[in-house]
């Protein structure tokens, strides 16, 4: 029992484990207080309380809500591919579950410090487009058809341009690795390097992750619910999940590149990834405040920003990227 | 001992997903069990310790193209398949040949033991790891190579645009026409003949693009102009 506690390949693997199993439940906790927290910004933009008569001041509304979502009925479409239909919402929350695992939350966690963890998120988010695509196809309706068909289209042409706006970043760091992107902002964050990049990673994001001002796939007022539309009970709910899943994980990552992670002056090692929370609330916020700002973009203007804009401008800052750095080496 | 039980799983998901990807009847089953053999695929090439190229594996072929394959297939509608027993013997015919040219590949590798490498997987690479090792070979060694295959796919990507851009541009010919016929006053009958014509059909053969662009304009904005090389035709 000693030899095998003190075995290294168990300890890597215990510990991995307690960090698993931590930043699920976490990250779950969290993502159902978000929904709270987006309903309660939302009725402050609107002028009204929002949720407030679950438990004081609307705290309990998100448990209210799970048990809500447990308790409905599940319908299947008779004429629905099963299998898939039920693989899909799994496939919405797991990409961005496991995309969590390299974000470097403070100075000593992080579940794997993957020398390729750049690739492995944009891995993961291109995987993620499946959720949307399939549950569309399987439903057999025309409307989550549709919009599963729009949503692929529309991560594809944004994963381009969030990649690139990623490459300016690694040209930076000379790294793929978060925490090596992390230590390498130790003095500055790279948005005051990078601001377009940040700009446009941003601007992806909210598209990847389908939110207002990019949520063509749902479009309530033409497709119906979209691509969930025939889903119902606790896989509409995994749906839901993934999206704010899905938020938190994109964010994270913005703040890791951008930000500078859990980098920030005054406070002890230990107590660092405070810095890391403060900086992924106010862009978890910014995402809030951008959907109930903004109207929907029409489906032309969504891919004209994507391929007409964005990748040509993310592009040209690899460019300059490139040249500023060549530049200053060679002064 | 940890390397050898993942191989024999991942190369196990590998072969039966393969085998799927051709033996199910639904395409776009096939085509997920294509993605599932290609995340394997990536899958041993992590335990290769060929991080890159696991995850660009998974990034190109799983998350791009295969998205794009299913895309193809759920527009089609596969139910009513139109196909004739011909085509079908013919297709049957060309598989059965393929099959048996690909076989007869295999076996002449096998038996000059040719495609066999080494048998232990390499060992790790020390940090910052190999995608700094591929990036060094791709820009010095194999420069060349590298940049002529960007030249090709640059190639046909601009072909599959003119492709596509002239099929839309005539299909947009018959739309202008319609726009046309419904933007114009009943009131009129001279202009109304004079947009139904076939463009071709006109003795200087068609209006010029930028008058046909103002004349969509202005019909578009309720008044019944008459079309700018109209006057002098007639």
């Amino acid at each position: 029992m000693k030899d095998l506690l003190q075995n290294p390949d168990f300890q890597l693997v215990f510990w991995s484990f307690v960090k698993i199993f931590v930043i699920l439940n976490g990250l779950l906790g969290v993502v159902s207080y978000m929904i709270l927290a987006e309903r309660k910004v939302a009725g402050r933009m609107q002028g009204r309380p929002g949720p407030n008569r679950v438990g004081p001041a609307g705290t309990l509304q998100p448990i209210a809500d799970v048990i809500k979502l447990f308790f409905k009925e599940e319908f299947i479409p008779a004429a629905a591919n099963k299998v898939i239909f039920n693989i899909a919402p799994a496939l919405a929350v797991i990409p961005a579950l496991v995309s969590f695992s390299i974000v470097p939350i403070g100075p000593n966690f992080t579940v794997t410090d993957l020398n390729v963890g750049l690739l492995l998120f944009l891995a993961m988010s291109s995987i993620g487009v499946y959720a949307v695509t399939l549950g569309g196809w399987s439903s057999n309706n025309k409307y989550a058809l549709l919009g599963g068909l729009r949503s692929s289209a529309q991560m594809i042409s944004y994963e381009l341009a969030m990649g690139l706006s990623t490459i300016g970043v690694l040209m930076l760091t000379g790294s793929l690795s978060m925490v090596e992107i992390v230590k390498a902002q130790q003095n500055l964050p790279f948005i005051l390097f990078q601001p377009l990049a940040f700009v446009i990673f941003m601007i992806t994001a909210l598209a990847e992750t389908n939110r207002a001002p990019f949520d063509l796939p749902e479009a309530e007022a033409e497709l119906v619910a979209g691509f969930h539309t025939e889903y119902s009970s606790m896989k509409f709910g995994l749906f839901f999940l993934g999206e704010f899943t899905n938020v938190i994980t994109i964010c994270s990552i913005a703040t890791t590149l951008f930000l500078g992670g859990w980098n920030g002056p005054w406070l002890p090692d230990s107590l660092k990834f405070i810095w890391f929370f403060a900086k992924l609330a106010v862009l978890v916020f910014f995402f809030m405040w951008v959907r109930w700002t903004f109207p929907r973009l029409r489906y032309d203007q969504l891919m004209n920003l994507g391929w007409k804009i964005l990748l040509p401008l993310s592009l040209a800052n690899v460019l300059v990227t490139g040249l500023a750095m060549y530049w200053l080496q060679n002064r | 001992m940890t390397a050898q039980i993942l191989f024999a799983a991942l190369a196990a998901v590998l072969v039966v997903s393969s085998l799927l990807v051709i033996l199910h009847r639904n395409p776009v089953t096939s085509a997920l069990f294509l993605v599932s053999a290609f995340c394997s695929l990536a899958g041993i090439y992590l335990t290769l310790h060929a991080e890159f190229l696991g995850m660009v594996q998974v990034i190109v072929y799983a998350g791009a193209i295969m998205v794009l394959f299913l895309f193809v297939i759920m527009y089609l509608n596969l139910q009513h398949d139109l196909e004739t027993g011909v085509q079908t013997a013919v297709r049957r015919g060309i598989g059965w040949i393929a099959g048996a040219v690909l076989l007869a590949e295999a076996g002449l590798l096998v038996s000059k033991r040719w495609a066999v490498g080494p048998i232990a997987p390499p060992e790790a690479v020390a940090t910052p790891g190999n995608t700094q090792a591929i990036g060094i070979a791709l820009y010095t060694r194999y420069l060349f190579p590298f940049e002529i295959t960007s030249m090709v796919l640059l190639v046909a990507m601009v072909g599959a645009i003119v492709i596509a851009r002239s099929r839309r541009e005539r299909g947009d010919e018959a739309t202008v026409r319609r726009v046309r016929l419904s933007a114009l006053p009943d009131s009129d009958p001279r202009v109304r003949t004079a947009a139904l014509a076939e463009p071709s059909a006109h003795p200087e053969g068609t209006l010029a693009k930028g008058d046909r662009e103002t004349y969509e304009i202005s019909t578009s904005l309720g008044g019944a102009v008459t079309p700018p090389g109209e006057e002098s035709s007639r």
